[in-house]
């Protein structure tokens, strides 16, 4: 539904987005998550049309938005970081000059009605903007993006400046639009993406640094897999003991504490849940865990380790290995897929 | 586009600018009509009035399109123009029409004037009318004048002000000949002066290279102010 090809835009000397390519499915919800200034918004605006790119090439539906922009135009709903409102329209005249200006051929009343019934702001369309809060002018935006029933519909960080309960009502509300709609949503909170996006794309000084699905980056943030685990026992025959059970792929000493008591890191093998049996291992000997506690990696691990990597060794583009430090200093290495993995 | 002029042409009697202007012009307007004309005797010229109503447009029209690009850019609407299925001259046209439909019909209603003239005495309708044709093609350049300054900048005083400046260039560019020497520049500084071309109609002389210019002048206006959107869009 959407391609973007070798997207390159500059500000003069400034390279604002260099290069970046991805392409977005029909139906699919794209988190497109970044630290301010990353590019996001650029791209974005180069999708919508509001920007031109300096090379590469942005496709909506096929359509080319640099040759045919108002053909492509036609297939896209924007909510910029501001809503574009006019204060001093009522949200109902407001929501006619897009009908109108979009062109749009569907029935006026029955279609403006059902925007303003998905994104509930029936009971204020007769008020005017200037007066709404923040969270309705919002709303207003995101209904002026639904009008003429867009096939790709772009925000730039739909939620920021709402209070939580409005984040989860406009969180639920991309849900459900990602039922009918191409959704690209850019932020740069985590668990947003994590509870709304089929994929996320993470973007860092122009350059896309991670493409992946939401539960593979999921996986790696699954808790189960990394443990901290407190044990009273003699630190070399438990760390034997752990070490021969099924699943466990790693142990190591984090520190001693009080008592007799030492922490042990236990990894286990991907997708196995070694909590009991190492419970039962460990009773049956005698030796008491007076701990336990997941060391989960979670998506802000894996956005600063991405975010701050240094600029990829050429040789080593192809796969990227971020390290991390969890838990008390131990580093890891984590596979974030390929840069180019779309295009395979 | 139709929808952008008529949201355009809206905003101007939602905000109290629309009243001003038309309020500000029929007063100004008036006076001058009766100084120029019925007060004025013996020496009752239309052709003065048209002139001095040229030099009013310096303050009255920066009032009309001032705000056209520049509210959009600060408030940041921008985007929801540029990113619907609108041509960027269709925008810029739509903006400037709406402009402009609030100048000559306040224009053509500050002509009603001319009733009094008739009723006192017998003008030259000839005259009368190539003026009208001409001060709203006048009137035309200024607006788009007007229009291309307030999408350079995102502030309304700045705008004004800019427009002001540069529709007085344009109208009194004269002035600046008796300061100079070099013929070759006067005849440029006069070929260019709005005021100059308008002095034929004053006398009742339907100047077609002066229309023509007129119109021109529009043109490249617009067309310029295309070409900030497109150079935006590309730096």
């Amino acid at each position: 539904m959407i391609q973007i090809e070798n997207l390159v835009k500059k500000y003069g000397d400034k390279t604002a987005v260099g290069g970046i390519t991805f392409s977005v499915e029909e139906g699919e919800i794209v988190g497109f998550l970044g630290p301010n200034g990353a590019g996001k918004t650029t791209t974005m605006s180069i999708i919508t049309g509001c920007l031109s790119a300096t090379s590469g090439k942005a496709l909506i539906n096929g359509i080319d938005i640099l040759e045919n922009p108002i053909e492509a135009k036609k297939n896209i709903g924007y909510l910029p970081e501001l809503p574009p409102l006019y204060l001093e329209m009522t949200v109902k005249e407001y929501l006619n000059f897009v009908y109108d200006m979009r062109g749009c051929k569907l029935d006026r009343e029955k279609h403006l009605k059902e925007i303003c019934d998905t994104v509930k702001i029936t009971d204020v369309v007769n008020r005017v903007i200037r007066n709404l809060s923040k969270g309705y002018r919002q709303r207003v935006g995101i209904a002026q993006a639904l009008i003429n029933n867009p096939k790709v519909i772009i925000f730039d960080e739909p939620t920021v400046g709402l209070d939580p309960k409005q984040i989860i009502e406009i969180r639920n509300l991309i849900k459900a639009l990602g039922k009918n709609h191409t959704v690209i949503l850019s932020t740069h909170i985590l668990p947003e993406v994590q509870a709304v996006c089929d994929r996320i794309v993470i973007i860092n000084k122009g350059k896309i640094v991670a493409n992946e699905k939401t539960e593979n980056i999921s996986k790696i943030v699954d808790g189960n897999r990394r443990l901290n685990v407190k044990v009273c026992g003699p630190q070399k025959d438990v760390i034997a003991l752990i070490k021969s059970l099924p699943g466990v792929s790693y142990v190591d000493v984090l520190g001693s504490h009080d008592l007799d008591s030492t922490s042990y890191l236990v990894e286990s093998e991907p997708g196995i849940d070694i909590r009991k049996t190492l419970f039962n291992a460990l009773a049956s000997r005698g030796w008491a865990i007076i701990g336990i506690e997941a060391l989960g990696i979670n998506l802000e691990d894996i956005f600063i380790a991405v975010v701050d990597s240094p600029e990829p060794d050429k040789k080593q583009k192809k796969t990227k290995k971020n390290k991390m430090t969890v838990g008390k200093g131990r580093k890891i290495e984590i596979n974030l897929g390929t840069e180019d993995s779309d295009n395979k | 586009m139709l929808a952008i002029y008529k949201r355009e042409l809206r905003s101007y009697f939602i905000s109290p600018i629309g009243y001003i202007f038309i309020a500000a012009f029929l007063c100004v307007s008036g006076i001058l009509f009766a100084s120029t004309t019925i007060q004025a005797g013996e020496a009752s010229n239309v052709g003065s009035y048209f002139s001095m109503l040229l030099i009013i447009f310096i303050i009255v029209l920066p009032l009309l399109t001032m705000k056209l690009f520049s509210d959009e850019r600060r408030l940041r609407t921008e985007a929801l123009l540029l990113s619907a299925p609108v041509s960027l001259m269709g925008m810029v046209m739509a903006k400037f029409l709406a402009a402009y439909t609030v100048f000559s019909g306040t224009f053509l209603i500050s002509c009603l004037d001319f009733i009094a003239l008739y009723t006192h005495g017998e003008p030259n309708t000839a005259i009368i009318l190539g003026n009208i044709i001409a001060i709203l093609l006048v009137g035309g350049a200024c607006i788009a004048i007007g229009v291309f300054v307030s999408s350079l900048t995102e502030n309304q005083l700045i705008a004004a002000i800019g427009t002001m400046l540069i529709i007085a260039l344009f109208v009194f560019t004269t002035v600046l000949n008796s300061y100079i020497d070099s013929y070759a520049v006067r005849a440029v500084l006069s070929w260019i002066s709005i005021l100059d071309r308008f002095y034929n109609f004053s006398y009742g002389y339907f100047d077609f290279n002066a229309i023509l210019y007129y119109i021109s002048l529009s043109f490249v206006f617009l067309f310029l102010t295309v070409r900030i959107y497109e150079k935006r869009r590309w730096s």
